[in-house]
């Protein structure tokens, strides 16, 4: 349905895109990821045909952007990060305006009935005569979702659609947008991650406008990094510690404390590699030395850390030029800990301010 | 193009632009009317028509001012341009709407002579004339203003910069009165409005000027699509 190839895009000498490439599949929902600045925004803008790409091509369900721009976006909804509201306008007259804008082939009288079912999904019934800039946030972002969704455009194309909504809008319109990905191809960003992980088939991690990780939120969240596995342990925590830390097959442990009498909870990392099965080393060390192995599960890394991982700091001259991307991607050298530890606080703030938010309904 | 036209025109109306534009052209051309022909029990109206192009030189900016620049500023331009319209219907949309207002407030004109035709004889000719060349010139003043108003999200940087290319363009013929090559001389001559409008206002209704107004108005208004065009490939 949709198809971007080597997609490039400078600001003058600052390069916001560089060679992004994914498609989209009809029907699915893409989440888009990334730090700010990551190019979400610039991606969605050159999708939508709202700015124009440096080099590279989209095409929307066949139709060039740039050569077929009429047919590309007629079979777009888009909603931008700041929702384009008249101020000065009804919502009714805003949303018939912006129906006849899209050039939607409906009578009057179904137009009108077409409108008010948009506003009766997204709960907007009440505010359908006040004037928009009368509204708070949250509505104004509804009523930006409901442009979106006149003519029932086949794409969806949604710029942090939940901002400014209140924690039961939020799943309202978090269930919404499930719902809507039956029938719709949607791409849309955000930066709450649980979002993305709770609605997307699909995530798409952006960092400098480098394309870092194409996966489901699943894999994402297991993929390579998910060698580490918490072993609870009757015996003695010092000669635990010491003898798991001279093992090959174990990279790092880290001791939770004691828990029961004498039992002690251990985070152990294993050293990555397909032949490698770290449980089968704490089993074997257990029996070896003669501790009591009462429990060992997987500790499956959560998206924060998988897009932390991903995101690491990529210095600008690392950038790639074109098409030295795969080598510079895999390169570990990249890591600025001091970064990642303040990101990493940030998503720990924001996660926590999300569980409050939820646990407020 | 109809959408776009029909919103600006609620636009002008839902704020106080639109009333405050007509109130202030009607209370000017009545004035004017009382000091230029009916005090002198006069049905002669180019007194009227004369200190209405002064008017709507200072009046068009207020029109065009956000035409453009506000959709920047308030990001709808979005809306505008990530939908299946052409970049030329956005921008014909917005000037045909202005051009409406702008032709409300200059028809008042033809009331004043329909309702002097009752008491008097009236230079049909000369009237027709005056009103369609106010209309060509305001076309062309609006067309400017429209495009200043794309290159600026401010409205008041777009204002004063179309009142100040407006009044040059105007003025031109006098500001380069003490030039003396004749060439030069010649071509802002022939760029004034003021000399190109002079025709009209005695009823003559010159092709050529005509046309200097239309291509003035395709060539800002071109000018405006391709402002619009220029950004996305910033």
């Amino acid at each position: 349905m949709i198809e971007v190839k080597n997609l490039c895009k400078n600001y003058g000498k600052k390069k916001a895109l560089s060679d992004l490439t994914f498609s989209v599949k009809k029907g699915e929902i893409l989440g888009f990821l990334g730090p700010n600045g990551a190019g979400k925004s610039t991606t969605m803008n050159i999708l939508t045909g709202y700015i124009s790409t440096t080099t590279g091509s989209v095409k929307i369900d066949g139709f060039d952007i740039l050569n077929n721009p009429i047919e590309a976006k007629r079979k777009m909804g888009y909603l931008p990060e700041h929702p384009p509201l008249y101020p000065d306008m009804t919502v009714a007259k805003y949303l018939s305006f912006m129906f006849d804008l899209k050039k939607v082939s409906l009578k009057e009288e179904k137009k009108q009935n077409h409108i008010k079912n948009i506003c009766n999904l997204l709960k907007l019934e009440d505010v359908y005569k006040r004037i928009i800039k009368n509204l708070s946030k949250g509505y104004k972002q509804r009523v930006g979702l409901a442009q979106a969704l006149l003519g029932h455009p086949e794409v969806l194309i949604l710029d942090e659609p939940t901002v400014g909504l209140d924690p039961k809008q939020i799943i309202e319109i978090r269930n919404l947008i499930k719902g809507l990905g039956e029938k719709h191809t949607v791409i849309l960003s955000s930066h709450i991650l649980s979002e993305v992980q709770a609605i997307c088939d699909r995530v798409i991690v952006l960092n400098k406008g480098v394309l870092v990780a194409d996966d489901t939120a699943f894999n994402l969240s297991k993929g390579e990094f998910c060698v580490k596995y918490t072993a609870r342990i009757q015996g003695d925590e010092t000669q635990i510690l010491d003898i798991f830390k001279e093992s090959s097959f174990i990279k790092d442990i880290s001791s939770l404390g004691e828990k029961e009498k004498g039992v002690y909870d251990f985070i152990v990392e294993g050293q990555a590699g397909e032949d490698i099965d770290v449980r089968k080393a704490i089993f074997n060390l257990s029996v070896e030395n003669k501790w009591v192995l009462l429990g060992i599960h997987t500790n499956q890394m959560s998206l924060e850390e998988a897009f932390l991982n991903l995101t690491k700091d990529v210095k600008e001259t690392d950038i790639p030029k074109d098409d030295d991307l795969e080598v510079l991607l895999d390169q570990d050298s990249l890591v600025n800990k001091d970064d990642e530890s303040d990101l990493k606080e940030d998503l720990t703030t924001d996660k926590i301010e999300e569980e409050k938010d939820v646990s407020d309904i | 193009m109809l959408a776009i036209f029909k919103r600006e025109i609620g636009s002008y109306f839902n704020s106080a632009i639109g009333y405050a534009y007509l109130a202030v052209f009607y209370f000017f051309s009545g004035l004017y009317l009382f000091l230029t022909s009916l005090a002198y029990n006069s049905s002669n109206l180019s007194g009227v028509f004369g200190s209405l192009i002064t008017i709507s030189m200072f009046l068009v900016p207020i029109l065009t001012m956000k035409l453009m620049s506000e959709d920047r500023k308030q990001k709808t331009d979005q809306a505008l341009l990530t939908s299946p319209t052409k970049l030329s219907s956005i921008v014909l949309g917005k000037f045909f709407s202005a051009l409406f207002i702008y032709t409300l407030g200059i028809l008042i004109t033809l009331v004043y002579a329909i309702t002097l035709s009752f008491y008097a004889p009236m230079e049909w000719t000369v009237i027709i004339g005056n009103i369609l060349g106010m209309i060509l010139l305001g076309g062309a003043l609006i067309s400017i203003g429209l495009f200043v108003s794309s290159n600026t999200e401010s409205q008041v940087i777009s204002a004063v910069i179309s009142f100040a290319i407006m009044m040059f363009l105007f003025f031109a013929d006098g500001f380069f009165q003490n030039i003396t090559n004749p060439t030069i001389k010649e071509f802002f001559i022939q760029m004034s409005f003021f000399t190109r409008f002079q025709d009209f206002t005695i009823g003559i209704i010159d092709i050529s000027n005509v046309i200097f107004f239309i291509s003035f108005i395709v060539v800002f208004n071109f000018l405006t699509v391709r402002t619009l065009e220029k950004r996305r490939w910033r």
